[in-house]
């Protein structure tokens, strides 16, 4: 058997599966949303469906509290993994603590980590009752509303809590394999603890950091069940807007649907070509 | 070394490793406490009754958690070993041979990894329609490959890079068949990767809600599901139970394969979806 055709034996199967599923999944959302499905009749496609998305406030408002969600979980999470990494590579009592706690957090399915949250920030949850405890609140609606509430609070401080160790470990294992001696050179050649950081260490790590933020960009935007457990009802982050849209019981709602789903997945591709831009770059140092 | 770290950068880094200790530990703490509580009303700091109500309920034969349990455990294990079946040879291919369009291929595998779900997932929806395989087991097992079998590829695609071909030559020359230097050989060299893999797919497959709620159409009821209902029904103690079941076997998981979870290996990158 030649190399060739042993490549395409070889990669037959994967490559069916992911383009009939994936890809398959994306052309007929694509379809849909022009309105084009000749199976059902549809043959004229037009651009209806776009047309009462993008004109729909709700939409407007859906998809900037959706990017604000990404943006924000994304950015505050990437500087603390970067922060927490920094002291994981140094030795300290509980290091081995932090660092299995670290790996089991990445274990644990969001959904768990919304419920938590859930029961942690609620207005009658576990820090309400300790603010209640210590007359800081007369009750539950003096509490500052962090879940179900209009900045997604809680659903930023679910994410910032799972996706610190998976940033994390990415970073200090860049940490570990770029090693000290950048550091201590700029440190013997007069720079503070500051500068090596940095103009040295930073630059090192930015591509590792970014394609791992890319990863949790396009997740946080994507994701469903964290906005539809602790996410206010108006507006909804896009994902909890399109499954209602799709499975509203106006089918003509659907096309809608599908153009939003199709606007998520414009988005990720834009996050694609960063993290190719980087991973390769990556590589290539 | 850069030189001694004063007192108090030292106890800076303490504080702030107590700090995060805290943090990662703290959501899953209600959660647990809930499990046990009988009665647990605000303003109290602590439930005022302790019980195992909610593990009896939970382990009942009628409250369908033990069902959905071995539904879910069903659906993650057929969806890893597909993904095992399918992606081992597909990571072969990637890992040992260089191809024209290999760039192309490479870009088909990462964007599920990188795509949300909910994406491709109305889609799929509408091509499972006429096929028949909305609101069945099987179309949720042949969903979840979407996020499962791309995570495999890229794991045993490292795995293979590092593979030396010359092994198997040696036995095909010494007289093997085929298959008995695949059984032998190839297969003895890859486990590790195989077992870690899979273990990771299983997860991936575990956490998934989106694509089961929308092609299993509320007929497929694995343990997020029920989880997310009892959580939005206030059943707290239930979801606290439901909820310590549910991250069991990432814990299982993680004490066998702790020493392979270093943001080193290219297994992490797939937590990004869980």
């Amino acid at each position: 058997m030649s190399d060739r055709i042993r490549i395409v034996v070889l990669l037959f199967p994967a490559m069916l599966i992911i383009v009939v599923l994936f890809f398959g999944g994306l052309v007929v959302g694509l379809m849909r949303s022009f309105n084009y499905m000749p199976v059902i009749g549809l043959t004229e496609p037009n651009l209806q469906a776009y047309w009462s998305v993008f004109t729909d406030q709700e939409f407007f408002l859906s998809f900037l509290l959706t990017f604000h969600i990404a943006f924000t979980s994304t950015v505050i999470s990437s500087v603390l993994a970067i922060g927490a990494a920094l002291l994981l590579r140094r030795r300290f009592v509980g290091r081995a603590l932090v660092n299995f706690l670290f790996q089991l957090n990445l274990t644990v399915p969001h959904l768990v980590g919304a419920i938590g949250i859930l029961y942690l920030f609620s207005q009658s949850g576990s820090f309400a009752r300790l603010a209640a405890e210590w007359g800081m609140i007369a009750g539950p609606a003096d509490f500052p509303e962090l879940i179900f509430d209009p900045y997604a609070i809680g659903i930023i401080i679910q994410y910032v809590w799972k996706e610190i160790p998976f940033i994390g470990l990415i970073v200090l294992a860049n940490m570990q394999s770029i090693g000290e001696d950048y550091e201590s050179v700029a440190r013997s050649l007069g720079a503070t603890r500051w500068q090596a950081f940095r103009y040295v260490l930073l630059p090192l790590l930015l591509p590792g950091v970014l394609s791992a933020s890319v990863m949790v960009f396009a997740f946080t935007f994507g994701a469903y069940e964290i906005p539809a457990l602790l996410g206010a009802n108006f507006p909804a982050a896009l994902p909890v807007l399109a499954y209602r849209k799709y499975t509203d019981v106006d089918l003509a709602a659907r096309p809608e649907a599908m153009a939003m789903a199709i606007v998520i997945a414009l988005l990720s591709a834009v996050m694609i070509v960063i993290y190719l831009r980087y991973s390769r770059r990556r590589i290539r140092d | 070394m850069l030189g001694r770290d004063g007192f108090g950068i030292r106890s800076f880094r303490i504080l702030s490793g107590i700090f995060l200790i805290v943090w990662l530990v703290l959501p899953l703490l209600p959660l647990a406490i809930w499990s046990f509580a009988h009665g647990w009303f605000y303003p109290s700091l602590l439930p005022n009754q302790w019980s195992l109500k909610a593990w009896e309920y939970a382990l009942s034969d009628t409250a369908g958690v033990i069902d959905s349990l071995w539904l879910t455990i069903g659906i993650s294990l057929a969806a890893t070993f597909l993904s095992i079946l399918v992606g081992v040879p597909a990571g072969r291919a990637l890992g040992m041979y260089k191809f024209p369009g290999k760039g192309l291929v490479e870009l088909l595998i990462l964007a599920p990894v990188i795509v949300p779900g909910i994406a491709v997932v109305l889609g799929i929806h509408s091509i499972f329609l006429y096929i028949g395989l909305n609101n069945t087991v099987t179309g949720v097992i042949l969903v979840h490959l979407v996020p499962t079998l791309p995570y495999m590829i890229l794991v045993m695609s490292g795995i293979f890079a590092n593979f030396e071909p010359a092994y198997e030559a040696q036995a095909r020359s010494l007289g093997a068949s085929a298959f008995k230097t695949f059984w032998y050989v190839t297969l003895p060299a890859i486990m590790p990767g195989i077992v870690v893999g899979g273990l990771f797919a299983f997860l991936v497959s575990w956490s998934q809600y989106i694509l089961t709620l929308l092609i299993g159409g509320g007929r497929v009821v694995t343990l997020p599901l029920l989880l997310f209902n009892f959580a939005t029904s206030g059943r707290n103690d239930i979801t606290g139970a439901i909820g310590m079941i549910y991250i069991l076997p990432g814990a299982i998981i993680l004490l066998l394969t702790a020493r392979h979870l270093s943001g080193r290996s290219g297994a992490v990158g797939g937590f990004g979806q869980i």
